[in-house]
């Protein structure tokens, strides 16, 4: 009773998605950490320094597959929240239904950043 | 505070009344700074595309992040990230094994408050260059 059926989940299944998430946050951390360290560690940054770092074949795959990794991530991780406190239980009949209508919005929004984050890191 | 109609036993649901573990909070924390990091890729993804942009742009965006406004929008988004990456690490420090027990759990999560809050404290060194 009042248990989600993970229709929406990534994975379609618990244990994909915990592996996913996993690996994806493996992948987001090193690229951030990647970022961070160059931004620290470099006194002034001209356009060409940054050009030169993001327009680096090997560059923009890091950034389409972190990219396409952090939404995934993003994915399942609100697809758990959403389905712990936007439920029937806590909030009423309605759950469902906002649930489902959050749970497109998130999914336009992905889909949105995941076209135009490709298009900006293949842009250089 | 209802009584239960199984065992006849008080039930109480309300979670104000309910003092939560280190634990809870440090499980929270991760949730909420989750959230948050989901509106920061929308801001970040939009500076970079404006920084390669043109050389005009870029220098722009050097300019907008050196405004007071800009770095504390910028320590809004580096003190979740660093929070969410640092219970990340326990996650998978957990994953294989290590600090699953009662006290395990409450270790981790005061050694998760600890380092994250050193760490964003360097972040805020960083950025205001104290």
């Amino acid at each position: 009773m009042g248990r989600v059926t993970p229709i929406a989940s990534l994975g379609k299944n618990g244990l994909y998605d915990y592996v996913i998430q996993r690996i994806s946050a493996v992948v987001i951390a090193a690229y951030f950490l990647y970022i961070l360290f160059y931004l620290v560690g470099s006194d002034q940054i001209t356009y060409a320094d940054w050009t030169g770092l993001f327009g680096a074949l090997w560059m923009k795959v890091f950034s389409s597959i972190t990219l396409l990794m952090l939404l995934a991530h993003v994915w399942i991780g609100v697809w758990g929240v959403l389905t712990d406190y936007v439920t029937t239980r806590i909030m009423g009949p309605g759950a469902n239904t906002v649930r489902l209508l959050l749970e497109l919005a998130v999914f336009a929004v992905v889909l949105v950043v995941g076209v135009v984050g490709l298009a900006v890191f293949w842009s250089v | 505070m209802k009584i239960s109609s199984v065992n006849g036993r008080p039930v109480n649901l309300d979670i104000k009344t309910i003092e939560l573990p280190i634990t809870a909070y440090a499980s929270i924390l991760h949730r909420v700074t989750g959230i948050l990091l989901c509106a920061s890729v929308l801001v970040l993804v939009w500076l970079l595309q404006k920084s390669l942009t043109s050389e005009a742009d870029f220098l722009q965006v050097q300019q907008m992040l050196s405004s007071s406004f800009m770095k504390f929008l910028m320590f809004l988004i580096l003190a979740p990230f660093i929070y969410h990456l640092v219970a990340g690490v326990r996650h998978l420090v957990m994953d294989v094994g290590i600090g699953e027990s009662l006290e395990g759990g409450q270790l981790g999560a005061k050694i998760v408050f600890a380092a994250s809050a050193v760490l964003i404290l360097l972040t805020g060194v960083w950025l205001w260059g104290v």
